[in-house]
């Protein structure tokens, strides 16, 4: 009797495992684009049913290290890999972008309800702690007909280290010979002056309850929560809102700094298209340029194409802005390029 | 518990003085309790799985302690003792100095235990000694249920409801009254020394006051009639009976607050302001040590950075695992083993 039951259950267990190899595939990393690569697997896997992928977000750092590693098949990261850590893996690394984000001015003045717009100097200068009114001559003379308070600035920025800081500091870098020398650009930096707050939510938080507050957040927190964010000059000169549309500008207005055999550890802020929002940033995945488990390379690369050839349209409705459509040749070459056991794992078309 | 445990043990030891027949002296108790050890097969094993849940806790203690160290190699290399006074922690130029969390760390919790204290002694003595007696299981029911509220709920009160009131009705007459102090000097911003101070003290208060209760509730009541007797009104018997026999106890609850707001995390990185800064004024953004792992060890990419997070945290093991020292030196000292509470510390 007994026996019977445990053949029946081991028989319907036997019917649940498809007749197909499943093919198991892990990674981990950044959390900014964590939404959408979620989207992106349970969709893939409809089609795909002997594909299983698995994606955690435990932070850029966390990613690289874990990729570094070997303990997952694919990182995914905010900010690219230092040339220290590369060679620390032999070079066996590909950088592939995947979309794109933007980091946005948010602050806490009463009864202003217009964008206040920035020019990149005031920026630098307000998070180096050298403007420090918000009536600075500088900031009045560009903001015309905005009652701004002569009250103190209170910077806060990220106390935990993230890709939105790295895309931040990197702008500031560019355009501010000082911050560049002083602070530098990175995941965190040593602040010059502010408070930290925990997170895209501790930072708005803090802005949202300190006067004359202001902060950085990402750009889908920051529509996603409503919150009112300034205007930047770009580098053409024009004051741009960010929007998507701005931020898939920015990498096109980048793509020809960046030639065709790129590597694409390219930073796209302060980028030079005309419509560009200055502070935009791709976020990447990390493959390796040669797999050993040739079934799992295949699966794997096959899903990235998949991604940046349909997965792309998903991208806005998630809040997260499309790669320019002139960029999809230059990385399906990189994605051909990948081998397995000493051969390439897509057929060159 | 301990005063009743003493009470009884001397008890039954009266007990087994009396020649009862039937009853065997204790001597020859305790003789067939040590010549059963190791006969039966039964209590063998009973015996080896006790020995090994009573030793899991240590070995995981010096587990924790040398991965920490493992880890922590590269930065205590690198840095050597003067990670522990420099002040520079600058990630992108790779230099790690722990000073400000350190004493953002202390500072902190001093300040917390400096507002709990006299707030959840105030608690307990009013339970114990004053309250009407309908009003004692509420109270302390509602007191020990501050300590079930998560960190990130506080957190969130934090900053929206303390740092708005700090800001308009505590601030400005602090300042007006005792501005001229080193204390309270800067603008006050909202996420603070202060701030965080506060939110420690509320949250720690429940774990001082009810362990405080517990330790009163054990003063025998012959201390507090024989104080009564010569004349003392009912604060004196307090204050000259009750406190002094519990005061190893009373300790032992602080030191557990203590010990709690050390490692706060969640509530503290969300109020501080987290700012790599010296300085002795409340009104100041400060950073401590548990709140730095937690908020950059996820983004810590170079090894130099993660080992200095790691050595962080060996330096917030060593200072816990110091304090919980000085306490226990400090009770002895206090005690000499014969107040109540002291056994259980």
């Amino acid at each position: 009797m007994k026996t019977t039951r445990y053949l029946a259950l081991a028989a319907l267990l036997g019917a649940a495992v498809p007749a197909a190899a499943q093919v198991q595939i892990n990674g981990a990393g950044a959390t900014f684009p964590n939404i959408i690569y979620q989207d992106w697997m349970l969709t893939y896997n409809q089609t795909h049913a002997d594909v299983k992928l698995n994606y955690q977000s435990i932070g850029s750092g966390g990613g690289i290290r874990q990729f570094s590693d070997g303990t997952v098949d694919f990182g995914a990261s905010d900010a690219p890999m230092s040339d220290s850590a590369i060679a620390a893996i032999q070079g066996n690394v590909l950088h592939i972008p995947t979309v794109m984000g933007a980091v946005v001015i948010i602050y806490n003045l009463q009864g202003v309800t217009q964008a206040v717009k920035f020019t990149p100097d005031v920026i630098a200068d307000i998070f180096l702690g050298k403007v420090t009114k918000w009536n600075d001559a500088r900031l009045a003379s560009v903001n015309p007909g905005v009652a701004l308070p002569a009250t103190d600035i209170i910077v806060v920025h990220r106390a935990d280290g993230s890709g939105t800081s790295f895309a931040f500091t990197d702008y500031l870098s560019k355009v501010s010979p000082e911050w560049q020398q002083k602070v530098g650009k990175g995941p965190s930096v040593n602040w010059p002056v502010g408070l930290g707050g925990r997170g895209s939510e501790g930072v708005s938080n803090t802005v949202s309850q300190t006067p004359g507050a202001i902060g950085y957040v990402e750009l889908a927190y920051a529509t996603s929560n409503k919150i009112q964010f300034g205007t930047v000059r770009n580098s053409s000169g024009n004051w741009i809102t960010p929007t998507l549309e701005a931020v898939t500008a920015a990498a096109a207005g980048a793509m020809k700094d960046m030639g065709p055999n790129t590597d694409f550890r390219v930073s796209i802020t302060n980028s030079s298209g005309a419509q560009a929002y200055p502070i935009s940033t791709f976020t990447w995945l990390l493959l390796h340029k040669s797999y050993s488990d040739t079934a799992k390379a295949r699966a794997l690369v096959q899903f990235v194409w998949w991604a940046e050839a349909e997965g792309q349209a998903k991208a806005p409705q998630l809040g997260y802005a499309p790669l320019p459509k002139e960029l999809h040749p230059w990385i399906g070459a990189r994605l051909k390029s990948i081998t397995a056991a000493g051969r390439p794992v897509l057929k060159a078309e | 518990m301990t005063a009743f445990g003493e009470a009884a043990g001397s008890f039954s030891r009266a007990m087994t003085s009396l020649p009862i027949e039937g009853v065997p002296p204790r001597s020859s108790i305790e003789t067939r309790w040590q010549s059963l050890l190791g006969k039966d097969k039964s209590d063998r094993i009973y015996r080896r799985i006790l020995t090994a849940f009573a030793l899991a806790l240590p070995v995981l203690f010096v587990v924790i302690l040398a991965v920490l160290f493992v880890s922590a190699l590269p930065a205590l290399h690198q840095f050597g003792p003067s990670f522990l006074w420099t002040s520079t922690w600058d990630p992108v130029a790779e230099i790690y100095g722990a000073a400000p969390m350190i004493v953002g760390t202390l500072l902190s919790s001093f300040l917390a235990i400096l507002i709990a204290v006299p707030l959840a002694l105030g608690v307990a003595i009013f339970l114990t000694e004053f309250a009407p007696r309908w009003l004692r299981q509420p109270v302390a029911f509602l007191v020990e249920l501050l300590a079930a509220i998560p960190s990130v709920v506080y957190g969130l009160w934090g900053v929206f409801v303390l740092i708005p009131f700090l800001r308009t009705s505590v601030v400005p007459p602090l300042k007006a009254v005792l501005g001229w102090t080193p204390f309270l000097q800067g603008v006050f911003y909202g996420n603070s020394l202060l701030a965080g101070g506060v939110i420690l003290a509320i949250m720690i208060v429940p774990y001082i006051a009810a362990v405080s209760r517990e330790v009163l509730l054990a003063v025998p009541g012959s201390q507090r009639e024989a104080a009564l007797a010569m004349g003392a009104t009912r604060w004196e018997a307090v204050r000259s009976a009750v406190l002094p026999y519990g005061r190893a106890g009373l300790i032992g609850a602080i030191i557990l607050g203590l010990g709690r707001a050390l490692g706060e995390t969640m509530a503290v990185t969300m109020l501080i302001g987290n700012r790599h800064d010296i300085g002795v004024s409340l009104l100041q953004p400060a950073y401590t040590m548990a709140a730095a792992i937690a908020n950059e060890f996820s983004e810590a990419t170079t090894n130099l950075y993660h080992s200095a997070l790691f050595e962080v945290g060996l330096v917030l093991f060593v200072v816990t695992v110091v304090v919980n020292a000085i306490a226990r030196i400090l009770i002895w000292r206090v005690a000499r083993g014969t107040a109540v509470g002291s056994r259980a510390l």
